[in-house]
């Protein structure tokens, strides 16, 4: 069945190996060039954005934005009392959903690997991580104001905290996985007990991953908009009882941005300004601390 | 002189008996007997997966941590069975301390990679806690290398420091058998030089039971050496025994390099 080309003499083999990187020479360039096309295309779209973002926020921005309340159409003002907002309601939804997603992570990560309980919660939570917002805030709705007759902050606190939640639990999940099993086992072998092997071993080992999760999902739901449509609702004015309705950045830039008053629209964008920055900020963080680490 | 060694067999400080061990339904070593003498040096030698480690991983209960292994039979540690034992798992692995073969420097300084075991089970003020976590750093030979920065962390220093520093991290507890599962095998041959002069220092106040794939370190540290082959114990005897004259056809084979 030989072709008598089995053994090639040197000269034939030379031009054959020519011509074979020759043909995977072209295969690489135009693989190179499609990527590059794929990649130039995503960052067009994301430069863009960002760019609009700066050239309309900055020209809305000034410093009544911090200092006054949201006007009524037709009135001047400021942002203030939507960033507080903001701030105590994300600030609230990180502090309840951080704890339960790290312990839950311990748990799944830790405590039972490969339980079917541990199935049945990683399936769940994998669920709600990919769940559209407005079902969370729905949820809350019928759970929380519908009950209690009243929108209110703490609502909106809540929903974002089970919007927190999930994204706290895959991550510390998967950065305790990272841990290599010889430090949990050489722990142990000193006759650590297991809270402690836990607590100063493997969560100590992961903690940069595990606040590079808790960050990123501060980032995600400090731009959410559709949990708090009908929990938190809005607030004209300035509120610190978490009981009533409470403003906040991203529901004011989506009623200031339909309204007709240029002024309003000018003060959605300097919104957008703000949580773009606050966002990139987050995210240039966590980039940093995993690099480090690293 | 060696002679007498030998036959003037020491107190057995681990007396294993009938031990049969499982992964699941792998039966990973059948029937081992075998008793660890005090105070001295015993390696484990063997082809990969012929159990010594599993053996290894016996004597402080390691293998506890994955519930699909299990082992029967008796390891008694000065008498006491430490398969049946009452006592918590946390005060057996006080007494019975191990390295592994990949350095595992905790995500904390050098002083309190050292500190941390001792914490567990002692309470010791700040001054006296200073003095262990330099005793062990100087048992372990590292002292002089990282007196000058043990607040720097233990993942900065080198392969070989980080093994010496887990050696110190396990003497710190004063255990009384100390488990090395081939701890030289990450190392260079410098590095693996002063671990090897290190075990020879630590038999004075230590059982040393070691692991090893290198049969020339198994000869050069070693009083007493095991070999063993698909989880059976072919044979126990004294180091220059075992290597000048084996009993057995098999360990001949090995230590000679005819197999394995």
């Amino acid at each position: 069945m030989s072709t008598g080309k089995a053994l090639l003499d040197a000269k034939t083999l030379a031009e054959t190996r020519q011509a074979r990187f020759a043909a995977r020479d072209r295969v690489n360039k135009i693989a190179l060039a499609l990527s590059f096309a794929a990649m130039a295309f995503g960052v067009f779209w994301l430069v863009w954005i960002l760019w609009e973002t700066l050239r309309l926020g900055v020209s809305g921005l000034s410093l009544s934005i911090f200092t006054q309340m949201t006007p009524a159409p037709g009135d001047e003002g400021g942002l203030l009392n939507a960033i507080a907002g903001s701030l105590v309601m994300v600030g609230i939804a990180t502090f309840i959903g951080t704890p339960i997603g790290i312990m839950a992570g311990i748990y799944l990560a830790e405590y039972n690997p490969r339980g079917w309980l541990s199935s049945v919660v990683r399936f769940v939570n994998d669920i709600l991580l990919s769940a559209p917002s407005i079902v969370i805030g729905l949820f809350v709705y019928a759970l929380v104001v519908a009950r209690f007759q009243s929108y209110s902050g703490l609502a909106g606190a809540l929903a974002l905290s089970l919007i927190t939640i999930p994204v706290v639990i895959r991550t510390t999940e998967n950065m305790l996985q990272l841990v290599p099993p010889g430090l949990r086992e050489a722990a142990y072998a000193l006759g650590t007990p297991k809270w402690k092997v836990i607590l100063a071993i493997t969560l100590r080992a992961a903690r940069a991953g595990v606040v590079t999760g808790v960050l990123l999902a501060v980032a995600r739901i400090a731009g959410e908009t559709a949990p708090l449509l009908f929990t938190a609702l809005n607030n004209q004015f300035w509120s610190s009882d978490l009981t009533s309705p409470m403003a906040s950045l991203p529901v004011t830039i989506f009623k200031f941005a339909m309204n007709i008053d240029p002024n309003l629209q000018k003060l959605a964008w300097a919104g957008v300004f703000l949580i773009t920055v606050a966002v990139l900020a987050l995210n240039i963080f966590a980039r940093i601390l995993t690099r480090s680490k690293n | 002189m060696v002679a007498t060694v030998a036959t003037q067999a020491p107190r057995a400080k681990i007396a294993v008996k009938d031990l049969n061990f499982y992964y699941g339904k792998f039966h990973a070593l059948k029937s081992i007997n075998l008793d660890i003498p005090e105070n001295k040096v015993t390696a484990f030698i063997g082809p990969s997966g012929c159990g010594k480690s599993t053996l290894l991983r016996t004597f402080n209960r390691m293998f506890e941590l994955y519930p699909e292994q299990r082992a029967e039979g008796t390891i008694a540690l000065d008498g006491e069975n430490l398969l049946t034992s009452k006592q918590d798992v946390a005060l057996i692995r006080a007494k019975v301390g191990m390295v592994f073969q990949k350095p595992t420097p905790f995500p904390m300084s050098i002083y309190d990679n050292i500190a941390f075991g001792v914490k567990l089970f002692e309470n010791l003020n700040a001054s006296d806690m200073d003095e262990r976590v330099e005793w062990a750093l100087r048992k372990a030979a590292l002292w002089t290398e990282v007196k000058d920065k043990l607040n720097q962390s233990g993942s900065s220093l080198s392969g070989g420091q980080q093994q010496r520093l887990c050696i110190a991290r396990g003497i710190a507890i004063k255990p009384e058998v100390l488990l090395l599962d081939e701890p030289c095998s990450a190392l260079d041959p410098i590095s693996t030089a002063k671990v090897e002069e290190l075990i020879a220092e630590l038999k004075n106040d230590y059982t040393v039971v070691i692991v090893t794939h290198n049969m020339q370190q198994a000869a050069r540290c070693s009083d007493y050496t095991a070999y063993m082959y698909l989880g059976d114990l072919v044979e126990f005897g004294a180091t220059e025994d075992l290597f000048f004259k084996p009993k057995r056809k098999e360990t001949e084979d090995y230590i000679t390099g005819r197999f394995g």
